[in-house]
């Protein structure tokens, strides 16, 4: 049966070669022709392997001439001499030797030499020792980490909190694990380098809005809106998130809480909130930005947070939803390939967390000394207050600067000097001027604690005053 | 079997690493078994749909519900369906300090892992087989811990404040002059956390334009820290020297990919142990292919400083080199010495640079003292300073405990990858569902082991990982052996067929090895 098939197709094809045209013929051979060299031709190599010789080759290797891994950086560069504290960086600093009033570290409730904090830490080192010897996937989990995780949710009235070890690599790592490529962040203009590396982990798109600016970032909104109109199938999976701070490490103020909700709801946007230097201190019971606003805390999706200003330990927390906060324990880089905190310093932080719950009027006292020395550093000439009133930490900028951003650092130098000769501990406001999207101006950074006394803080005005009118006239 | 390496002359000591070859039929059933579990995960995932099943998982506000959904479905499969299963394995809390011995929360689970609940009982006395505890620092009492508890009465736990700013104290001075003289380097810097020292150097270091040639199994924070920095990367196979040598040939010939401008400086990123693979990095080889080629060597010792070499001063003592031939030696001291953070030692001008430039100087708090007080005598402990031969004696037993422990555990049969004198000793385990099964049943003879699986190995080379410690005494490891042999008999993992064949050790392109067969 197929000996008669194949035959009567034998014959079709025979006759299909009489019949058919010459032109025909004579196309099919030549591509017959072409085919047959093609195959036994050599494979096409790409130009440059062929072109250089083993000696050409060694020549080139011969020639390089690398970089210095590093250029050589001036000795007078302002920020390679550091100011060297001897003795705890607590209220009466010794710096460079001089001992002055501290007025440059975060220590805002005072908690840095608070007796209860440090024998808590004492008793939690007697037991535990100070490293943890691993992460928190691999018996580097404490009870002590479990305690402040409940102890931090409960605080914030969340339902669940996740420690990290750094406080930089807290929002650092938060954001890449929820925002990947192909999803959209708007960002607030004067966001901290932390949010910055941690936008530029996690690759996605980066849209800047100007600082506070509900309109800019509303026209953003719009603009994206327009775009997923255009194209539902991929709008209908970007995630779309909007990254603020509740008090602006770099301009001092807040931002507008109660709008970024109604934008969220309106455009469907999720927020992240960084609570870094609100946290203990905004808000009636410290509980920053959203108990100052009244808002419900769930509208915020994830509030991030570091321990090191207001806790006085080290590390930093994110809390929210466990839908999301869950999330990070698998994926949050800085949380699973990292050592877990050493067990010393949670104690430390929930002893501390203690006494703000415990007192909760220092927030008050706290509010009201940065009332009394943003007053009194308004009028100093040449140099203007940058902060809300309340703002514990504050800038002092330049009034007019003198051209270079170099000479406004020398300049705002002899005025930290001329204050730290005379027993008030400041310092300016560091940066990398490269590397940060929108660099603030030079400035002094004046932080108030609740442990200045009325008096010192009249003594720090009264100097500020003085090295502006002898140094900036 | 011992290999007469390529470059023979410049090793001055036998390196013996081996990577015995997966059993085709192990890997044939872990593949199946792997499947099984897939069309499970499936199953479940359609009964959960259908509401068959209670769906366990936390999920999204009512009121948010038509926002994008912020995990995708696929992203949670393996999550909700293989790691729940034997979620408990790991994240598991002690309550004691991490030492060789160490007391464990007892929790339970009535709804299969989803969620925990703590009965209130301590186990007590488990042999620590999974805290890197290299050198047996972790302590409660003792000199380190009481020079640490007077600094922390003294200075406080926190800081507050950034090292350019005001938070650079004269503790922190002390330790960076410690470490620097402990290394054999000029100078050297010390941050708060050894993920961030490598993420927030690199790219201090490098930038666009520049070639990053990195080992194929480095760790996330050098990763990280490479893909912030901008630079091109490009990955070489683990340990392979033939195939670095060839990337770097390669680069400098044909320049940058389109521009084919010449590359303004390459870095080569490996580490001094692999923490997954236990194996020790081909040091004389990379720096006698870093001179030739002009590049700079960037060395990650997390988990070899304090736990190679005959005075704990790293893996280039180990093999004898020159500290100076490394141009950014980084470390971390969370392993040897018992506290948290890293470091980065080197030339001075490297380390003027990283103190105006490191990203850490200036926006991250500077480290805790109490933690700079413990590393600073355990330092001082280890090169001898404080009067005793107590550092010695730690390092040479470590160095016993790895031979012996890795040597019985070969004798046994049990496939065990890396280096003979790696304190990091990986125990395959393959299947997925012995991993669960090897750490319930070691938990039950009350020994604590690590074991991990996908992502962090490649899916079918599932592990058990015991980091050995100067801490285990001989008995506590002949216990550990006892019941690991039994446990191997009871789920058959004594894989090993005793024929030594070099994977992973195969050049990369004809050049042989000789090999003598014992």
């Amino acid at each position: 049966m197929a000996a008669a098939g194949q035959q009567w197709v034998l014959v079709e094809m025979v006759q299909a070669f009489y019949e058919a045209p010459t032109y025909h013929l004579i196309l099919e051979g030549i591509l017959i022709l072409w085919i047959i060299r093609l195959l036994f031709s050599k494979t096409y190599k790409l130009q440059e392997r062929s072109d250089l010789t083993l000696k050409e080759k060694e020549e080139l290797i011969e020639e390089w001439q690398p970089e210095p891994l590093v250029p050589p950086v001036p000795k007078d560069h302002p920020a390679l001499n550091y100011n060297i504290v001897s003795g705890p960086p607590t209220h009466i600093i010794t710096v460079n030797g001089k001992e002055c009033i501290n007025f440059a570290s975060f220590n805002f409730l005072g908690l840095l030499d608070n007796e209860k904090v440090k024998s808590a830490a004492q008793a939690s080192l007697k037991k535990y020792g100070v490293g943890t010897c691993g992460p928190r996937g691999f018996y580097g989990t404490f009870d002590v980490h479990l305690e402040l995780e409940e102890r931090l949710a409960k605080f914030m009235r969340t339902e669940e909190a996740i420690i990290y070890s750094y406080g930089f690599a807290t929002i650092a790592s938060a954001i890449p694990a929820y925002s990947k490529r192909g999803d959209i962040v708007f960002v607030d203009e004067a966001a901290c380098f932390a949010i910055q590396k941690g936008l530029q982990a996690s690759r996605s798109n980066i849209k800047l809005f100007k600082h506070n600016d509900m309109a800019d970032l509303e026209r953003l909104l719009k603009e994206q809106e327009t775009e997923d109109q255009k194209n539902p199938r991929k709008a209908r999976v970007t995630r779309r998130f909007i990254v603020v701070e509740g008090l602006y490490m770099n301009t001092g103020d807040i931002c507008p809480l109660p709008e970024l909700i109604k934008l969220k709801y309106k455009y469907k946007v999720r927020i992240f909130l960084e609570e870094s230097l609100s946290f203990g201190v905004l808000g009636e019971h410290g509980r920053g930005i959203t108990e100052h606003f009244g808002i419900n805390i769930d509208d915020i999706d994830l509030i991030s947070a570091n321990m090191e200003n207001s806790l006085a330990s080290i590390g930093g927390f994110c809390c929210g939803r466990s839908f999301i906060i869950d999330h990070q324990r698998l994926s949050g880089q800085g949380y699973c390939f990292s050592a877990s905190l050493p067990p010393l310093l949670a104690a430390a932080a929930i002893e501390a967390l203690n006494i703000m719950e415990d007192n909760p009027d220092i927030f008050q006292t706290l509010r009201a000394k940065c009332e009394h020395i943003h007053k009194a550093l308004q009028g100093i000439s040449g140099l203007k207050v940058v902060g809300e009133s309340f703002s514990p930490a504050l800038h002092l900028q330049l009034e007019e600067s003198c051209g270079s951003r170099e000479n406004d650092v020398k300049l705002l130098k002899r005025v930290v000097d001329y204050c730290m000769n005379s027993g008030i501990a400041l310092t300016q406001a560091r940066y990398l001027e490269k590397e940060e999207k929108c660099l603030p101006p030079p400035s002094i950074r004046v932080v108030i604690t609740v442990e200045q006394t009325e008096k010192e803080l009249d003594k720090a005005a009264s100097l500020l005053k003085e090295a502006a009118q002898s140094i900036l006239n | 079997i011992n290999h007469i390496v390529h470059n023979g002359g410049l090793y001055k000591r036998p390196f013996n690493e081996a990577f015995e070859e997966t059993p085709m039929l192990v890997a044939v059933l872990t593949y199946v078994g792997y499947g099984v579990l897939t069309l499970f995960g499936y199953l479940r995932d359609f009964m959960r749909q259908w509401k068959i099943e209670k769906c366990q998982n936390a999920t999204e506000r009512e009121e948010q519900k038509d926002f994008v959904p912020l995990y995708q479905d696929f992203e949670n499969f393996y999550n909700r369906n293989l790691y729940m299963r034997i979620r408990d394995s790991w994240n598991r809390p002690i309550c004691s300090v991490p030492g060789a011995k160490v007391d464990m929360m007892e929790r339970v689970s009535h709804d299969y892992n989803w969620t925990f609940t703590y009965t209130g009982r301590v186990i007590k006395d488990i042999i620590n087989m999974g805290s890197y505890n290299y050198l047996g620092f972790a302590q409660n009492a003792g000199p380190c811990q009481e020079a640490a508890a007077k600094v922390l009465s003294q200075y406080g736990a926190g800081v507050c404040s950034t090292r350019q700013e005001m938070g650079n104290l004269d503790k922190h001075e002390e330790l960076e002059k410690l470490v620097a003289r402990f290394l054999g380097v000029e100078s050297a810097m010390a941050y708060g956390m050894g993920f961030a020292t490598n993420s927030m150097n690199i790219p201090a270091l490098v930038g666009k334009g520049c070639l990053i040639l990195s080992d194929e199994l480095n760790h996330a924070s050098l990763v990280l820290g490479a893909r912030l920095s901008g630079a091109t990367i490009r990955i070489f196979k683990h340990n392979n020297m033939q195939s670095l040598e060839k990337l770097l040939k390669d680069a400098i010939v044909h320049g940058q990919p389109r521009t084919r401008r010449p590359w303004k400086k390459i870095l080569i990123l490996v580490e001094g142990i692999y923490s997954m693979e236990g194996s020790i990095v081909r040091l004389p080889e990379v720096i006698a292919l870093k001179k030739k080629y002009k590049s700079y060597l960037y060395l990650d010792e997390a988990h070899s400083i304090g736990a190679l070499g005959p005075s704990g001063r790293g893996v280039v003592e180990y093999f004898g080199l020159n500290p100076e031939d490394v141009d950014v030696m980084m470390g971390t001291f969370t392993k040897s010495f018992g506290a948290a953070g890293g470091y980065i030692g080197g030339k001075k001008e490297l380390i003027d640079y990283l103190r105006t430039y490191s990203h850490s100087a200036v926006y991250a708090t500077s480290m805790s003292p109490p933690v700079v007080e413990q590393i600073i005598t355990s330092v001082k402990c280890i090169m001898g300073e404080d009067g005793t031969t107590i550092g010695r004696a730690r390092v040479q037993q470590l160095a016993e405990n790895t031979r012996y422990f890795r040597r019985r555990l070969k004798e046994m049969g049990f496939i065990i990858y890396g280096n003979e004198d790696s304190p990091v000793v990986p125990l395959m385990l393959y299947m997925p569902a012995k991993i669960g099964a090897f750490g319930r049943e070691m938990l039950k003879r009350n020994i604590g082991v690590v074991v991990v699986g996908f992502p962090a190995t490649p899916i079918i080379e599932s592990r058990a990982r015991f980091c050995l410690s100067a801490a285990h005494t001989k008995e506590m490891l002949d216990t550990a052996l006892k019941e690991i042999n039994e446990v191997g008999d009871l789920l058959q993992l004594k894989y090993s067929r005793r024929r030594l064949v070099p994977l992973l050790d195969r050049p990369f392109d004809e050049t042989t090895y000789e090999e003598t067969e014992d």
